[in-house]
């Protein structure tokens, strides 16, 4: 006899878990057991809700009361207040200048989202199979299997016009139809679950807060291309997505969902975990699957595609987590339904992981073609604090940076690629106008540099020349032409590479040289670098005026750099100054200025020691 | 598991188990739970009513609860609110008042007025 009178959602995403929702979980269990309300209460852990800056959140039913920043000392008051009286706790409502939003759905942040792939994410308890039957779980599978044909399955996804979630955004029913129209007893579908791009979440997300989507999707294609065996790959850095995954199959075998005769047809399915190393290239499709054959994850060259020869030589599919994540709800609600969302060429919806300095950072859903003002100022919250917006990273370490005029661009494959920057798997870093450009394309090199698997040697080779180049251009050590070299070497290494990582890494590079050429120029013929982030490109400098003479700078200083007295004032001895910022964040009167450009003195002394090379040369 | 009748069945368990969170529900109970609600015995006459549902099967009916209701003298206040009809507040409720309320009321669509103190927003 079920008693229960409200369903407690606390997120536990892993970045709510970071923030404590377990501590608050265990609360909410001890809390209930001394108030003898047990049995009234049903504590659920879902995957994420979306809005991670505010974690832990919770949602709270049967009113779909939304609280944010929870502490385990809050959790006896919304015991005491809310589930004994009443009263739902306001001050942890989230809530801006003018008004409080107490139900989740008021929330701004969910208004322009639409969630398809994430629909039962933050709302089911993921390691509940019953619950995701619930939401209507497998009931696309079941009609798939038992009703449709693979072509008339395929021809479904032709019509909605799925495209690849991961990236390239190719037609996934281009896939299934090579693989479906070849003969073989031995096909393959593969999840793609190696997510790597930095900054970006969404695919762990998904396998977390709603595996069983995931496996049901993979089972629909499994069945629309003929494949009787499947794998998931997923980096062993993500060991909840891994176990959750493990947990659904196992749950959908108990439930006849998997091995022989499922829905008591003839289609057989069984599929396997595999977990990457985490090397970045791996999540290039070749790549993955020779790490599946058990072979070095390297990129071989296409064609033969793996459509016709993939996993151990046979015929396969790899889609993305994401994508996957899309196809019950397309069959269920049909292709038309699907293509009332996005735009002419890309259709359905997009997960985003949202990060930088933004509002509200997190995971959101929002349908293709939205703009991106309306994705970082209205969904996203705007910047935070002071600075203005000035740059956005698309597609991680293989998409581009866009700026402010690009604002209105469309969110679709085509309008992005067109202007330098790519969908990518949907990282979505945010920029203020701190953030200096040249060491946003350095850092997105480095990690290139690093992941690059060093088969072809204008990726290995040509990558490397590009972030030296770059790290002298940061140090203040930038040449004429370094700009010119920099985009013939970027364009060199996208012809030459086999893979998509050589294809696409120059892009940071190029689109940052692109669309702020100038910060470029400033960093090499100034030696300054505008936001004074380039340690290099900037000094410390004491406004005497402001100065009281404390001697607090001086007692602070590392390197016992600054030198003075309460009469004369202290002043910094450019030369040994290690730019470390003690004196600034110390200073009890903000007499110290950070200033752009390389100090005089400094600028002297290198080219002193220039001519003395030159000399000795 | 073999067939979408199955499935089916599952499912419809399955959300009967999650109708907090779901949009199928027919009537919802609102108990005033204020500090004089409290004292009157606001909480018996929930559990009560959570009780009756549980024992009756009744998918679509939910009890949630608010704070004071500003009707002190008739504590416990409850509210019933069904889709498209106006609320109804019962009054000086007990434990037997809810059964009589959940029989009547709730399963047969008879409000049952001597309980009734206010009717309508």
């Amino acid at each position: 006899m079920s008693l229960k009178r409200i369903d407690l959602l606390i997120c536990c995403g892993s970045g709510c878990v970071s923030a404590g929702a377990l501590k608050i979980k265990e609360r909410f269990h001890e809390v209930l057991k001394e108030k003898g309300m047990e049995n009234e209460i049903n504590i659920i852990e879902t995957g994420c809700m979306g809005p991670c800056d505010y974690g832990p959140v919770m949602v709270i039913y049967p009113e779909g009361i939304f609280y944010k920043t929870v502490t385990p000392e809050d959790v006896s008051e919304i015991v005491e207040e809310h589930f004994i009286k009443g009263r739902p706790v306001a001050r942890l409502m989230l809530s801006d200048d003018e008004r409080t939003f107490s139900v989740q759905k008021e929330v701004p942040f969910y208004q322009k989202q639409i969630k398809v792939a994430l629909a039962n994410c933050g709302y089911i308890d993921p390691e509940s199979l019953d619950e995701y039957i619930a939401t209507g779980g497998y009931e696309a599978l079941g009609t798939a299997l038992t009703e449709m044909t693979p072509q008339d399955v395929i021809d479904v996804m032709k019509a909605a016009g799925l495209r690849g979630r991961g990236g390239g955004g190719f037609p996934a029913h281009i896939k299934w139809q090579m693989v479906h129209n070849i003969q073989d007893n031995e096909k393959y579908i593969i999840c793609n679950g190696d997510e790597g791009d930095p900054g970006a979440f969404m695919d762990r997300s998904l396998l977390e807060g709603d595996p069983h989507r995931i496996l049901e999707g993979m089972m629909i294609a499994a069945y629309a291309i003929g494949a009787s065996q499947g794998f998931f790959y997923i980096r062993a850095e993500y060991p909840l997505a891994i176990t959750r995954i493990r947990d659904a199959i196992e749950q959908a075998r108990g439930l006849g969902l998997m091995g022989k005769n499922i829905f008591g047809t003839d289609f057989n399915f069984e599929v396997e975990v595999r977990t990457g190393a985490g090397a970045f290239v791996c999540g290039e499709e070749m790549a993955l699957i020779h790490s599946i054959e058990g072979e070095r994850g390297n990129p071989t060259p296409k064609p033969p595609y793996p459509a016709t020869q993939g996993l151990w030589g046979k015929p396969t599919v790899v889609n993305n987590v994401e994508t996957l994540a899309n196809i019950p709800t397309i069959m269920v609600k049909g292709a038309e339904w699907f293509n009332t969302m996005g735009t002419q060429t890309s259709k359905g919806t997009k997960v985003f992981a949202i990060t930088g300095d933004i509002r509200n950072t997190g995971l959101v859903e929002v349908p293709m073609g939205i703009t991106l003002r309306e994705l970082i100022f209205d969904v996203g919250g705007g910047m935070v604090g002071e600075g203005k917006f000035k740059a956005v990273q698309l597609g991680g370490p293989s998409g581009g940076c866009l700026t402010v005029e690009h604002l209105d661009v469309p969110v679709d494959y085509e309008s992005l690629k067109e202007r330098g920057a790519m969908m990518g798997s949907g990282g979505l870093i945010v920029m203020n106008d701190e953030k200096c450009m040249v060491n946003v394309a350095k850092f997105f090199m480095e990690f290139c540099v690093e992941e690059s698997c060093g088969k072809c040697s204008p990726c290995r080779i040509g990558l490397k020349q590009m972030y030296e180049i770059l790290d002298r251009i940061t140090k203040g050590q930038g040449k004429e032409g370094d700009i010119e070299e920099l985009q013939r070497l970027g364009e060199s290494v996208k012809m030459l590479s086999l893979c998509g990582l050589g294809q696409t890494a120059p892009n940071p590079v190029l689109s940052t040289i692109r669309y702020f050429r100038d910060e470029y120029e400033s960093h090499i013929r100034d030696h300054s670098c505008s936001t004074k982030v380039c340690l290099d490109l900037m000094n410390f400098n004491i406004d005497k005026s402001r100065c009281i003479g404390c001697s607090l700078c001086a007692r602070k200083c590392p390197t016992n750099c600054i030198t003075g007295s309460r009469e004369e004032k202290y002043v910094i001895h450019q030369l040994e100054c290690i730019k470390c910022g003690n004196c600034y964040d110390v200073c009890p009167v903000n007499a110290i200025d950070k200033i752009p450009g390389m100090h005089p003195e400094m600028k002297e002394y290198r080219a002193k020691l220039q001519a003395q090379k030159d000399l000795d040369d | 598991m073999k067939t979408l009748a199955d499935l089916k069945k599952i499912r419809e368990k399955a959300q009967e188990e999650m109708k907090l969170r779901g949009s199928n529900v027919r009537i919802k109970i609102v108990v005033g739970m204020g500090t004089s609600g409290i004292a009157m015995g606001a909480r018996e006459v929930m559990k009560t009513f959570l009780e009756e549902i549980a024992n009756r099967n009744l998918t679509d009916v939910i009890v949630t609860q608010t704070g004071e209701k500003g009707l002190s003298s008739m504590e416990p206040v409850v509210d019933l609110i069904e889709e498209g009809k106006a609320k109804v507040t019962y009054g000086n409720m007990t434990p037997e008042k809810v059964k009589k309320v959940v029989v009547e009321h709730i399963v047969n669509g008879r409000v049952v007025s001597d309980y009734v103190v206010a009717t309508g927003e």
